[in-house]
């Protein structure tokens, strides 16, 4: 990249006017405007998502500008690009020397030839004129690193995690890639609000551990979430580097800070305000009532989770099968929140062990419900009770928390057919038809209502099941189920769909075509299509004001619920959503706990 | 852990009675009603009704048949070990009413649960009937204690071996087909099954209402898997968390015969496997 040397810039007198360029449509971008006698030249910018016009002056140190914005000094803006062929100024591999912000790169003729300038999108840095190229600092282009995976056709039969995780050379050249900007977007997109920029900035010194623990100053469970969470809808998609390119791999980023902390045995407790000897009952030990017990723990609180099931956890042991999420990291991300003090009752099914007068008779002082949305939903067509049809939720509990995949050195049983038909297209689908394959099902179909962009699952989800052979059957929904004389399922009918206008979720409706009728062979049928609100916790908390659909209506952001004392967040208050926004919850829920619980011990003194 | 501080063996071993100290859930279970129990690391999640509590002692006992592995370790454990993991109450109690007479007709190990139901019934102020029926006398559990609950008990064998000759629907036949039979307000049947299905063909008969008490497949027994669906007046319903007691006119006896033979390979293999491993 040529650059203007200083000595030559030094050559150019004070406010001589260049003409500026864009470096994509070598458009000229300079304005005249009569009414001042001024040029000027014009870029769009977008600043909090508004896109607005910025004239500046084309003048050498002439430090003036003009925007229908009023920007205060530090403001970062997200993009500047041409106003002609709007292509993105911002170069990933430049910013500016001063403050490290993006910059973005214009043309200039100097003795007749097109040099390329660099503008930093900082307003008060360089904003108002033309920096200089010795003070920018250009890194080389890297491409995303790749995350190494086990091989399509050797994973499909074992239960090993598909993902092996960025080594220690691909992290670091991946957190290079990171532009460390001043106004971090990526930060945002993050349920948790993680300190990304942070992290990233740690892993880049080799300091791993660090890393990681900046991490949990805003979620305890790292190594998890940097599997499952949905990046490229969250903090990926806001990375100043999608815009060009591709973003920075923040979740692999994670992921590894989160592992190599574990396997380095560099696992630090937080310190923790001293006990106050106030007791919080949270019930149900999934994503969210993990959070929340985690954040009242180093709040000072005395910590009580109970489970119903037999291992905590939820969802994170019943429902993602190990390929996606490793049990022993589940293992030992609980066995953090132990450390950290809290108690873990298992076995206890709250709602009949306990109903809410018990736990206020226990001494506790508050109580988070987070049971989760556990009761499955089945389609209510004809022959749905058939031998060999199971719901999403007990094919993967008798694989996962049962281990059935170890029958017989295992007790449970695990369901078995040769040409498996999961109906449903989201990631616990996926999830299901790829234990199938790893099961030994010779054929395993997902069978979908709408189109593939409606699918719900991950992109990566579906990408992965795809190279392990699992076969798309869309636009079809099942009917009615077929079996045999002795009660088994044998073929499932289905029709054909078209997709309507859109329905109330936005997604368009899937209609029946009338008379497309046909059928698919099955052995095994997984009904993949949802979950709702268990009841069985209401029988113990019968006053609790619930939506139509069943699930708690809190009456604030933060979850309080109608009975005074009791919280609630996670999938009870949304129904079906991910492991990130059932933890953004509990975050939330744990300040205006701990808020209630201050104000109320101020009241009693 | 949960340990047992009581076993006996009844009915010639083949029914085995174990008191395990759980004071939470014998505080709250009420007749009827079931926890689900996992001995030990490796073993499955399964469902046994309580046939007794003890709040003084906080133990709850169950009584269970040895039928396969699972139930067989079970039946294996000693006074001063311990199961793994208990979980209950399960399911939901009836509303015991004072509603006249009650029939309860229970075979093989259904005669605990069946007890248990009574107790609950009497307490209501009902006039209990109890007709308890096995395959030979050796099999038969629980007859004092019946006998003590009940204002009239019969007891049928199959083989004729003791009380009168048939089967628990014969008994009920004599009972509602003597001459000035007294009404029956309410049937409930704890058993097998086949047990079970037949009552209710015969109660339908004479329009009495049935209770039953159904023992589909579980794995988590908290409305979390749909394992235990069963189909009642064309509805499914979940037998763990609205359950396990239905009206017997309603339920679709031949579906869940069916699906409980789902796992009837795997079971054996289990089993075989568990004795050659020993």
């Amino acid at each position: 990249m040529s650059e203007l040397k200083k000595d030559q810039l030094e050559k150019i007198a004070p406010g001589t006017e260049f003409t500026i360029y864009c470096p994509h449509c070598h458009q000229g971008l300079n304005l005249y405007e009569p009414k001042s006698n001024k040029t000027w030249f014009r870029l769009n910018i977008t600043f909090r998502g508004r896109k607005e016009e910025l004239f500046l002056s084309p003048k050498v140190d002439a430090f003036e500008q003009r925007s229908s914005l009023e920007l205060a000094e530090g403001q970062v803006v997200e993009d500047m690009s041409c106003p002609l062929c709007q292509t993105s100024l911002i170069e990933s591999e430049a910013h500016c020397g001063e403050c490290d912000s993006p910059a973005a790169k214009i043309m200039i003729t100097v003795h007749s030839r097109l040099i390329p300038f660099y503008i930093c999108t900082k307003a008060g840095c360089h904003w108002h004129g033309i920096s200089r190229a010795d003070e920018l600092r250009i890194t080389p282009k890297v491409a995303r690193q790749r995350v190494p995976e086990q091989d399509a056709l050797l994973r499909i039969r074992n239960f090993q995690e598909v993902p092996y995780g960025f080594t220690r050379e691909t992290a670091l050249i991946e957190a290079h890639r990171c532009l460390n900007c001043k106004d971090p977007k990526c930060r945002l997109g993050c349920p948790v609000d993680i300190d990304i920029p942070g992290f990233i900035g740690l892993i880049k010194q080799e300091k791993f551990a660090e890393a990681a623990q900046r991490i949990k100053e805003k979620n305890a469970l790292p190594a998890i979430c940097g599997r499952v969470c949905p990046q490229e809808d969250q903090c990926e998609k806001n990375c100043i580097l999608a815009l060009k390119e591709t973003p920075v791999a923040i979740g692999s980023l994670e992921r590894f800070a989160a592992d190599m902390e574990r396997e380095t045995q560099s696992v630090v407790i937080p310190r923790k305000a001293p006990a106050n000897g106030i007791k919080i009952a949270v019930v149900g030990s999934g994503p969210a009532g993990l959070t929340l017990a985690a954040d009242m723990v180093v709040k000072g609180y005395s910590v009580t989770l109970y489970e119903a099931l037999h291992k905590p956890g939820g969802v994170l042991v019943y429902g993602i099968p190990e390929f996606r999420l490793p049990k022993a990291i589940v293992d030992s991300e609980i066995n953090y929140l132990r450390r950290m003090g809290v108690k873990i009752e298992v076995n206890s099914l709250i709602g009949r062990l306990f109903d809410l007068n018990d736990l206020w008779e226990m001494g506790y002082n508050a109580i988070y419900l987070a049971v989760g949305a556990g009761l499955p939903v089945f389609m209510s067509i004809p022959g749905e009770n058939l031998c060999n049809i199971y719901s999403a939720n007990e094919y993967l509990t008798r694989l996962n928390l049962m281990k059935a995949y170890a029958f017989p050195d295992y007790d449970t049983p695990a369901p078995k057919g040769r040409q498996v038909v999961v109906v449903g297209a989201g990631n616990v689908a996926m999830d299901c038809a790829r234990t199938a394959l790893r099961m030994g099902s010779r054929e395993a179909t997902i069978v979908y209502r709408r189109s593939r962009s409606e699918m719900p699952a991950r992109l990566e989800e579906i990408h992965h099941a795809e190279e392990e052979g699992i076969k798309f059957r869309l636009m079809t929904n099942p009917v009615r189920f077929i079996g045999d004389d002795q009660r088994w399922v044998r073929q499932i009918e289905c029709v054909q769909m078209k997709l309507g206008e859109p329905d109330s979720s936005g997604r368009p409706r899937p209609i029946p075509i009338a008379g497309s009728n046909f059928l698919i062979d099955t052995d095994l049928v997984i009904v993949a299509v949802g979950a709702g609100p268990n009841p069985v916790v209401f029988s113990g908390f019968s006053e609790i004001e619930r939506n139509q659909k069943g699930y708690i209506k809190p009456q604030t952001p933060a979850g309080r619920t109608n009975l005074p004392g009791v919280w609630a967040g996670g999938d009870i208050v949304t129904g079906s959503a991910t492991v990130i926004s059932a933890m953004g919850m509990a975050r939330l829920a744990a300040d205006d706990m701990h808020k209630y619980l201050n104000e109320k011990q101020d009241h009693w003194i | 852990m949960y340990p047992i501080i009581d076993r006996q063996e009844l009915a010639k071993g083949n029914m085995v009675l174990i008191t395990v100290e759980a004071p939470q859930i014998a505080r709250k279970i009420k007749p009827g009603q079931f926890v689900v129990l996992r001995i030990n690391e490796t073993g499955e999640r399964i469902p046994l009704t309580v046939a007794y509590k003890d709040l003084s002692h906080g133990t709850i006992t169950i009584i269970f048949m040895v039928i396969g592995k699972s139930t067989a370790l079970l039946g294996s454990l000693k006074v001063g070990d311990a199961i793994k993991d208990l979980v209950g109450p399960l399911g939901i109690t009836e509303e015991f009413t004072k509603l006249g007479t009650v029939v309860g007709i229970g075979g093989g190990s259904g005669i605990a649960v069946l007890h248990h139901l009574l107790q609950g019934y009497g307490a209501a102020g009902n006039k209990l009937v109890g007709i308890i029926g096995a395959r030979e006398r050796d099999l038969l559990i629980l007859e004092d204690e019946m006998k003590n609950l009940c204002q009239q008990l019969i007891v049928a064998t199959d083989d004729g071996s003791y009380g009168m000759h048939g089967l628990v629907t014969d008994a009920l036949k004599t009972l509602v087909e003597r001459d000035n039979p007294e009404p029956i307000d309410l049937v409930i049947a704890v058993g097998p099954l086949v047990m079970m299905r037949a009552v209710c063909q015969q109660t339908k008969l004479y329009n009495i209402k049935t209770l039953v008490s159904l023992n589909p497949v579980m794995v988590d027994a908290t409305g979390m898997c749909g394992a235990c669906r069963v189909s009642v007046g064309g509805r499914t319903r979940f037998a763990c968390v609205e359950g396990p007691h239905f009206d017997g006119h309603q339920v679709d006896f031949d579906e869940l015969i069916q699906r409980n033979n789902t796992y009837g390979r795997d079971e054996k293999t289990s089993l075989l496997f568990s004795i050659r491993a020993k």
